[in-house]
């Protein structure tokens, strides 16, 4: 019953998303108030339906109903109740409808948000996102039912596939998922800005949170994946570029540089076409994303088994969302006003600066993902482009951008004084430098580009700190005012610094990575081996059994030198409903550092391989990713967002009937 | 009224016009894709790698030496391993064998009768030397290079794949 309240809930939410999509826009049209305001409470309805749909599978995952075709096919009654819960998005049906539910729950977000909005923006919006949510209820509905039914029922399941039986899926889907939804938010206000043939400062405050937050998210999940990725696989590699992590990859690179555009709209009234421009494609490649990891078409380590029908609905989806936003960009864009042009030398061109390398590197990761089958189509021939094609284009386009960064940073708006941002810099710049020189002497006869790496990480975060430093320091006087002074910064200020910072460390850890060391060998019981500075000794394989698996556990004694470092297991499990083994890779952190042992096949002469990884400074990658978001979620804060107070912003625009 | 008038206290010397600030614009872009696109176009060069079934590595004749992918079903029963991470298994599309040789660890998923990817180095008839073997998140996962390797051979029902227990 619960199930098939579910499943109404869904249909119901779809004609709910008809109206959401269709009568707010009718209303603006015919100038009627009442009609046109129907948009909110759509959009809160269908989010509830949603929700309650989503509540029911979950009941239904919980409560084991193998009655329900896809708990059969992704649940197991001895499953730990946490990855009972998890399993719920562990498989197509169920993550598209979590996809729905963040994509509903964003559209009630926007009606129940301080209305600050002209409502023909606000009526456009969440008709527009009413259309996104139509189209994806119809194809969950239509060819990913996560209700059906089987009969009769089996008296158990087929168990979650094991690879996903982790924390990292109750984490990475739904902070990917909020990433890749929130920027329908943007989408939405750009098609409505194009139907309203109209936009400026107004619009640019109004969507910078939602891009903001899609971001934090997107950010946030990408790291998460790419850790989990790490632990979970056994190879030691956190980046592979798959198609399947491009995929997230390229709607974060369009992401932002959205959100560095739209500052400039806000506070200049200028890139308004292109940031219409960049807020669509954003979301196109969010959905391309979506098509690349539901439909299978490119080979990728990550793919899980997949329906070819469904790819044809996505690429339907995908097509007709962006085809359709494109054409009505090329036929309204032309409407929008020009804004103003700009001083060569200002923070205003650093920021255009910084687009056009973003936007080029993402173009890179765009053509080394879909040439493969690109090439495919025309010729016949597979082909597969994989780290070497990204080194030699991607990490080229993406230097210099990270060079001049914190220049661009310290630059002032409207006219910019390079010499004095030059002289800001210099410090931070040799201290990246000496960093980089202290390395080589170091690491003598070691790659040659890491230290470079380094130091270019280490000149972004000094840079960031020193920036921040000088605006709260300033002419020194006393702890006091420099406290104030601290507080008194605009959060998106301190958003910035730590954005930009975390950028550098991310840096640091990529680039330390070509320090780490890999050992493969065949261990007996008291043999040992070294990786780097880690050394392990075998200490005992035993069995040991979980609640739906069995597992060889093997204990290490991990030291560094003389250091002790304790106890290290890492295990080969296998999972008894599906009889599929799964590495679970003993770590130790060491400070940044991470010794990593993974378990191979037992060897006929009674050892066991084992794959031994020293990762120098390897958190480094991840926790930048964080500090990144962290500098996202400050700049949500900031006052501006808080207080409705666009109509002061531009109190000009307002006074000059501008069109 | 706009960012023209706001920007007058330059000194006229260095003020550029509107049609000479787009321009400039236009070109530091251009100059940035054209650098981009060199990029694309050397990468491509000799960073791909191509993918061929056993039976098209006589078909289009290639030569030892040739880096590339193969994939096919790991043949039953071909499963050898040697001393230390050392194995060698066979990987067929129905109608043509390669041998192949590798050393490392392999991926949780890799089981005789199931599809394989992998990439190396072709060493002679028959003969190839893998330095990865591609991993897959999923027994059902068949690499879509694969399915139509098999599929050009006529060795490949749908389904046919589906967990055996």
């Amino acid at each position: 019953m619960i199930v098939e309240i579910g499943h109404f809930a869904l249909a119901l939410a779809l004609g709910v998303a008809v109206v959401q999509a269709l009568v707010p826009l009718w209303g603006v049209s015919r100038q009627d108030t009442a009609l046109a305001s129907v948009g909110p409470a759509a959009a809160i309805t269908c989010f509830l339906l949603v929700a309650v749909s989503f509540a029911a599978l979950v009941s239904a995952y919980v409560r084991s109903d193998f009655s329900v075709e896809t708990v059969v096919a992704n649940s197991h009654s001895t499953q730990p109740l946490i990855y009972k819960f998890t399993s719920v998005w562990g498989n197509h049906e169920g993550s598209m409808l979590l996809w729905v539910l963040i994509l509903t729950l964003f559209g009630a977000l926007v009606a129940l948000a301080r209305n600050s909005l002209p409502m023909r923006l606000r009526a456009g919006t969440l008709a527009a996102q009413g259309v996104v949510t139509v189209a994806f209820l119809a194809f969950v509905l239509l060819t990913s039912n996560p209700f059906a039914r089987l009969d009769p029922p089996p008296a158990d399941g087929q168990d979650l596939n094991p690879i996903l039986q982790d924390l990292g899926l109750a984490i990475h889907p739904p902070l990917l998922y909020v990433g890749y939804v929130g920027f329908s938010i943007t989408y939405a206000f750009a098609v409505a800005a194009l139907i309203d043939g109209r936009i400026d400062a107004v619009w640019a405050r109004a969507v910078r949170p939602w891009t903001l937050i899609a971001w934090v998210f997107l950010t946030l999940g990408i790291a998460m994946g790419s850790y989990w990725a790490y632990y979970e696989l056994g190879w030691g590699g956190w980046w592979f570029w798959d198609p399947v992590e491009n995929a997230s990859l390229m709607p974060w690179l369009a992401g932002t540089a959205l959100i560095h555009s739209t500052v400039v709209m806000e506070k200049r009234d200028a890139l308004k076409v292109w940031t219409i421009l960049l807020a669509i494609l954003t979301f196109s490649l969010s959905l391309l994303g979506t098509f690349i990891v539901r439909s299978g078409v490119l080979t990728s380590v990550h793919s899980f088994a997949s329906d070819p029908g469904r790819g044809l609905f996505i690429l339907g989806i995908l097509v007709f969302f962006v085809g359709g936003s494109l054409a009505l960009f090329a036929w309204r864009a032309p409407l929008l006003r020009q804004g103003g042009l700009f001083a060569p030398v200002s923070r205003e061109s650093a920021l255009v600066i910084n687009n056009l390398f973003i936007a080029t590197a993402c173009a890179t990761v765009f053509i080394g993902t879909l040439y493969p089958l690109v090439l495919e189509m025309l010729t016949g021939d597979k082909i597969s482009v994989g780290p070497p094609f990204f080194n030699a284009t991607f990490v080229p386009v993406l230097v210099p951008l990270l060079l001049l960064l914190p220049v661009g940073q310290t630059l002032a708006w409207k006219r910019g004084d390079l010499l004095g941002a030059g002289q800001r810099v210099l410090a931070a710049f040799i201290l990246g430098i000496l960093a980089a020189l202290a390395l080589i002497a170091f690491s003598r006869g070691g790659p040659v580009l890491a230290p470079l790496g380094v130091g270019l990480g280490v000149f972004l975060v000094a840079s960031a700190v020193f920036d921040i430093g000088e605006r709260v320091a300033g002419r020194a006087s006393g702890v006091q005012a420099m406290f104030s002074r601290a507080v008194g910064l605009p959060r998106s200020a301190w958003g910035t610094a730590f954005a930009h910072a975390g950028v550098g460390l991310s840096v640091i850890g990529i680039a330390a990575a070509a320090w780490s060391t890999e050992t493969i060998g065949v261990l007996k019981v008291g043999e040992s081996m070294s990786s780097g500075r880690y050394t392990i000794t075998l200490d005992s394989i035993a069995p040991r059994s979980g609640p739906n698996f069995r597992a060889e556990v093997a204990r290490f004694k991990l030291a560094a030198g003389d250091r002790e470092l304790g106890i290290l297991e890492a295990s080969k499990r296998v999972y008894t409903a599906r009889a599929m083994p799964t590495t679970e890779a003993g770590i130790r952190t060491d400070g940044l550092s991470q010794a990593y042992v993974a378990l191979g096949d037992p060897q006929p002469d009674g050892g066991i391989a084992v794959r031994f990884y020293d990762k120098p400074l390897i958190l480094l990658v991840w926790l930048g990713a964080v500090v990144m978001a962290f500098g996202g979620g400050l700049s949500l804060t900031d006052r501006r967002f808080r207080l409705a107070a666009p109509r002061r912003a531009q109190p000009r625009a307002i006074v000059q009937p501008a069109e | 009224m706009t960012a023209a008038s706001t920007s007058r206290p330059l000194p006229p010397p260095r003020r550029m016009s509107r049609k000479q600030r787009r321009l400039m614009l236009i070109a530091a872009a251009g100059a940035v894709l054209c650098v981009a696109a060199g990029l694309v176009l050397f990468a491509m060069r000799d960073t791909i790698v191509f993918f061929y079934g056993p039976t098209e590595i006589t078909e289009k004749g290639l030569q030892p030496g040739t880096r590339m992918r193969l994939g096919g079903l790991v043949e039953n029963g071909s499963v050898e391993r040697g001393p230390g991470q050392r194995v060698s298994f066979a990987v067929t599309d129905g109608k043509t064998t390669v041998r192949v040789a590798y050393e490392g660890l392999l991926p949780d998923l890799f089981r005789e009768g199931q599809g394989v990817v992998t990439e190396g180095v072709l060493e002679g008839a028959g003969r190839f030397k893998a330095d990865s073997v591609l991993a897959k998140h999923d027994e059902t996962y068949m690499p879509r290079e694969v399915a139509d390797a098999l599929k050009k051979q006529g060795h490949w029902q749908p389904g046919a794949q589906k967990p055996g227990q």
